[in-house]
């Protein structure tokens, strides 16, 4: 796991005699981060220029994509619901130093059962809204459920929750195509086009002639905020870091570990299967192969360009969405490929990490010389996975 | 070697942790290094061996001026450090931990490299199993290990950082029995410590710093006051035996068993008072830290029970325990103790008992404060853990103890720390105790040991003795009862010796 996440994320010292050298630091930390920004859009000018594109207007492209008429804009918030609830799961697992792969599988999952409740109860004579909600659940209940199956391999199977996450997403994959192609195929023949549509009535009501819903939007933004809530204000948040930072230490401090671990899998499931529940009610209003639309990944690469600070995700996010959208554009104006998005966002994410590398490295070495005390430099506890209650072997 | 130190000086913002220190020590010399925590010792030494540079001042090894940028750059310069704890790779072989810092080349020569540490080995009377993973070493032997290492690589001149920390007195016996060799074929040797019976044993010279400065320089023999003196400029006495009226029974252990890899014991009978403290003496992993272990719901007991004021709690899990107001403490500070990365104050937030949903800072601060005052810890609420001094890491565990624990369990918990600081502790534990709280703790220090408990178990080799009281034992009658001279056996290792258990 990486030095960096270990280290980021906790305010330096704000006492008194500190504070004039905590704004400094503040500015200095705010310089790189934009260096880093310049590095990434430099790398991705090279490649265009490889790929014989003139970079400014590539990029004026992708502006105007994004943000051209009004419909764009709405396309740019459809797009950031599902990252904004995607980044606020992966905060959580983050915290709680779990590495949550398989989020893109969870939102799969939540994609599905929400599909599931809507196929059975599309035919009753509940009020739609209810149903919507029903299933929105159920959507909910599936990411969390598998979030949780991760959690389990981990916890009592002692398999790293990369691994697990990772093969999870290729069942939630299998999953979904088998019920496209198989039980839940249109009348017919199955296509990759997805399931038969459900009637308008069962999807979330939007705002004019835009695909934007202002109910996706608020549950969005309200998910980051209780996210941010509980990390930063709550002693539940204050847990799953010292949970992240070092198990062994939380345990005999009194945290119940694995069950603080498990519970940071639940709720970005959680946050995850509402994403997937969103993309069928709010965007698709039917289930498709490529539902998740790497929402999961980008969420997770959002938040290590954040170095998990809640409050950042909003505007990253956004940006990113804008990113995505705005891409839409280059194939059809400059023939290049729309995954341009998706060189920029690497690229930005690989610069952060670099600049905070180089930043911590400085920062250890100021750290190690300033202590004069005895003891070697803070120690890498990783403490794996396993068994949630291993006892150290007995004095070495 | 001859290693001259000339000026050096080392500044961190406005702190001169070394302050123009001016040093000779002659080839052959077996050097202390005394001081208290951040006297500056460890900064010189570091220096020395290229962790960190020197903001001024000259390295002369043999009258030769050398700059060294690293510490693989000191070793090319025959200077090795030897850290206080082990820098090496539990999970690989002992021979393949002596390659790594090897210069070598594509494909490591594995059979020549044994030969030759095999050879070095021998010529110093250490046995060291080159094919063991070094994981299944203790201490001392990983210790051994780090001194052939960096022999076999051609340091002449040798730092050793607090190397007698958790060793077992006879690891120290042998260790030091190959310094004096090593000084004997003129290899320097210097000797960081606050040990001051250690460095009085061993050294050929000693040398005293004080807040960044060289204060003073002896030659055997020593006068250990004077030395005091010029530590802290003050002389401490450790204060007398604080004699304690035991309260009524705490925690009762009855044919108590535990396992936990080779360490085992059998059939132990304990009660323990409100008010009494009770020390733990044995080589280390002799079992001590599996009874403190089994004490606190760690490690499951494979047979008895363990009882807290008449509940039984045998098979419940530590969380359990910790709510019936057990503590444990840890020996190993920011491995096991404290979280990283998490300031004073949030450590105390996870420690308190009736936390509601919602952080209040504000009273973490105050609570925060509160304790620092009370334990004596420099740092600020808000300085994260890993920024503290070693000892004062230590006062943070201890003060991170509920305030309603009844029953304290420290591991090692003066490990490292210098004389005052100890006597710090011990008083703030002592406290404690007076309140009715009782004490478990191990310790290799036998002193401390006979000082501050009121009953000492023995363990040695997965027997236990049965309590001795302290007040009636010279350190020579525990030295040997630890090295497994007449002990008053009461519980037995193994179902092999059934005998033993009804002795």
């Amino acid at each position: 796991m990486s030095d960096s996440r270990k280290d980021a994320g906790l305010p330096p010292a704000a006492g008194p005699t500190t504070r004039r050298r905590f704004s400094r630091q503040t500015w200095i930390n705010l310089g790189l981060q934009l260096c880093a920004l310049v590095l990434a859009f430099l790398f991705t000018s090279v490649i265009l220029l490889v790929a014989g594109a003139p970079p400014w207007q590539a990029y004026a492209e992708i502006a105007k994509g994004a943000a051209e008429s009004l419909t764009d804009v709405s396309n740019v918030l459809v797009a950031w619901v599902p990252l904004l609830l995607a980044a606020a799961g992966v905060l959580v697992t983050f915290a709680a130093g779990l590495w949550n792969i398989g989020v893109e599988g969870q939102i799969v999952l939540g994609a599905v059962l929400t599909t599931l409740v809507l196929r059975l109860l599309q035919d009753t004579t509940l009020h739609p809204a209810l149903i919507i909600v029903l299933a929105m659940i159920a959507g909910i209940v599936g990411g969390a459920l598998w979030a949780a199956l991760a959690g389990v391999l981990k916890t009592f199977g002692g398999v790293n929750e990369i691994f697990g996450g990772l093969g999870l997403n290729f069942v939630a994959t299998a999953l979904a195509l088998w019920l496209i192609f198989g039980p839940w195929k249109r009348p017919g023949i199955g296509s990759m086009s997805g399931t038969e549509p459900f009637p308008d009535d069962l999807g979330l009501p939007t705002v004019g002639g835009l695909r934007l819903s202002l109910w996706s939007l608020g549950l969005g933004i309200v998910a980051v905020i209780v996210v941010y809530i509980l990390l930063e204000r709550t002693h539940v948040g204050l847990r799953l870091k010292a949970v992240g930072r070092n198990k062994r230490a939380a345990f005999l401090l009194g945290v119940p570990t694995w069950q603080y671990g498990m519970l940071a899998f639940v709720v970005c499931g959680a946050l995850a299967g509402l994403a997937g529940g969103i993309q069928v009610t709010g965007v698709y209003h039917r289930l498709i192969p490529s539902i998740s639309s790497g929402y999961g990944f980008l969420g997770l690469m959002i938040g290590m360009l954040i170095l998990y600070r809640a409050v950042w995700v909003a505007p990253v996010a956004l940006f990113f969405a804008a990113l995505n959208i705005g891409s839409i554009q280059l194939p059809i104006v400059l023939k290049l490929d729309s995954t341009l998005s998706g060189v920029l966002q690497g690229a930005l994410v690989l610069f952060v990490l670099l600049v905070e590398g180089a930043r911590q490295r400085y920062l250890r070495r100021a750290r190690v010389a300033a202590s004069s005390g005895p003891g070697a430099p803070p120690p890498v506890s990783d403490v794996g996975p396993g068994a949630p209650a291993d006892i150290p072997g007995e004095a070495l | 070697m001859e290693v001259r130190l000339s000026d050096i000086r080392k500044h961190f913002g406005p702190v001169k942790a070394n302050d123009g220190i001016t040093l000779t020590v002659p080839a052959g010399t077996i050097q202390g290094i005394l001081g208290e925590n951040g006297a500056g010792k460890s900064t010189l030494m570091k220096i020395l061996s290229g962790f960190q540079p020197a903001d001024g001042g000259r390295i002369l090894l043999d009258g030769q001026k050398v700059v060294m940028r690293s510490p693989a750059d000191a070793i090319r310069h025959g200077v090795g450090m030897l850290h206080q704890d082990p820098m090496d790779f539990p999970p690989m072989r002992v021979v393949d931990n002596l390659l790594i810092g090897a210069p070598g080349r594509l494909i490591p020569r594995r059979s020549e490299a044994m030969a030759a540490i095999g050879e070095l080995a021998g010529s110093l009377g250490l046995s060291i199993d080159l094919k063991a993973e070094v994981g299944s070493l203790t201490l001392g032997e990983r210790q051994q290990l780090e001194l052939l290492r960096l022999l076999w690589l051609g340091a002449r001149v040798l730092i050793l950082d607090e190397p007698t920390t958790g060793i077992s007195a006879h690891q120290r016996q042998e260790l030091f029995d190959t310094l004096r060799r090593l000084a004997a074929q003129d290899k320097t040797v210097l000797f960081v410590s606050h040990k001051l019976e250690e460095v009085q044993e061993l050294c050929t010279r000693v040398a005293v710093l004080r807040q960044g400065r060289l204060v003073g320089e002896a030659l055997p023999p020593f006068r250990v006051d004077r030395l005091v003196t010029m530590m802290f400029e003050r002389e401490v006495s450790p204060g007398e035996r604080a004699e304690c009226s035991s309260g009524p029974p705490l925690l009762r252990l009855s044919n108590l068993g535990a396992e936990h890899g080779r360490i085992r014991f059998d059939g132990l009978d304990l009660e323990v008072c409100a008010g009494e403290t009770i020390g733990l003496a044995g080589m280390e992993g002799s079992g001590q830290s599996l009874l403190l272990q089994a004490c606190s719901g760690l490690a499951p007991a494979i047979a008895g029970r363990v009882r807290l004021s008449g509940v039984d709690l045998t098979g419940k899990s530590y969380h359990h325990f910790q709510k019936r107001g057990v503590a444990y403490v840890p020996a190993t500070r920011l491995e096991e103790g404290l979280v990283p990365g998490l300031s004073l104050t949030e450590h105390f937030l996870l420690t308190d008992r009736k936390p509601g949903f919602f952080i209040n800072r504000e009273k973490g601060r105050r609570v925060a404060e509160e304790r620092i005052s009370e334990f004596n810890i420099k740092g600020a609420p808000a300085n994260p853990v890993e920024s503290l001094s070693g000892g004062n890491q230590q006062r943070a565990l201890l003060a991170l103890v509920r305030p309603d624990a009844k029953l304290m369990l420290l591991e090692q918990p003066t490990r490292g720390l210098d004389v005052e600081s100890v006597i710090y502790l011990w008083s703030k534990l002592k406290e404690r105790c007076a309140r009715g709280e009782a004490i478990i703790f191990t310790s290799s220090d036998l002193d401390e040991l006979l000082r501050y408990s009121d009953r000492i178990l023995v363990f040695f080799a997965g027997r236990v003795s049965g309590p001795i009281d302290a007040a009636g034992t010279t350190v020579d009658e525990l030295g040997q009862m630890i090295g497994g001279g007449s002990i008053d056996i009461v519980a037995a290792a193994s179902a092999g010796d059934p005998e033993a258990a009804h002795v």
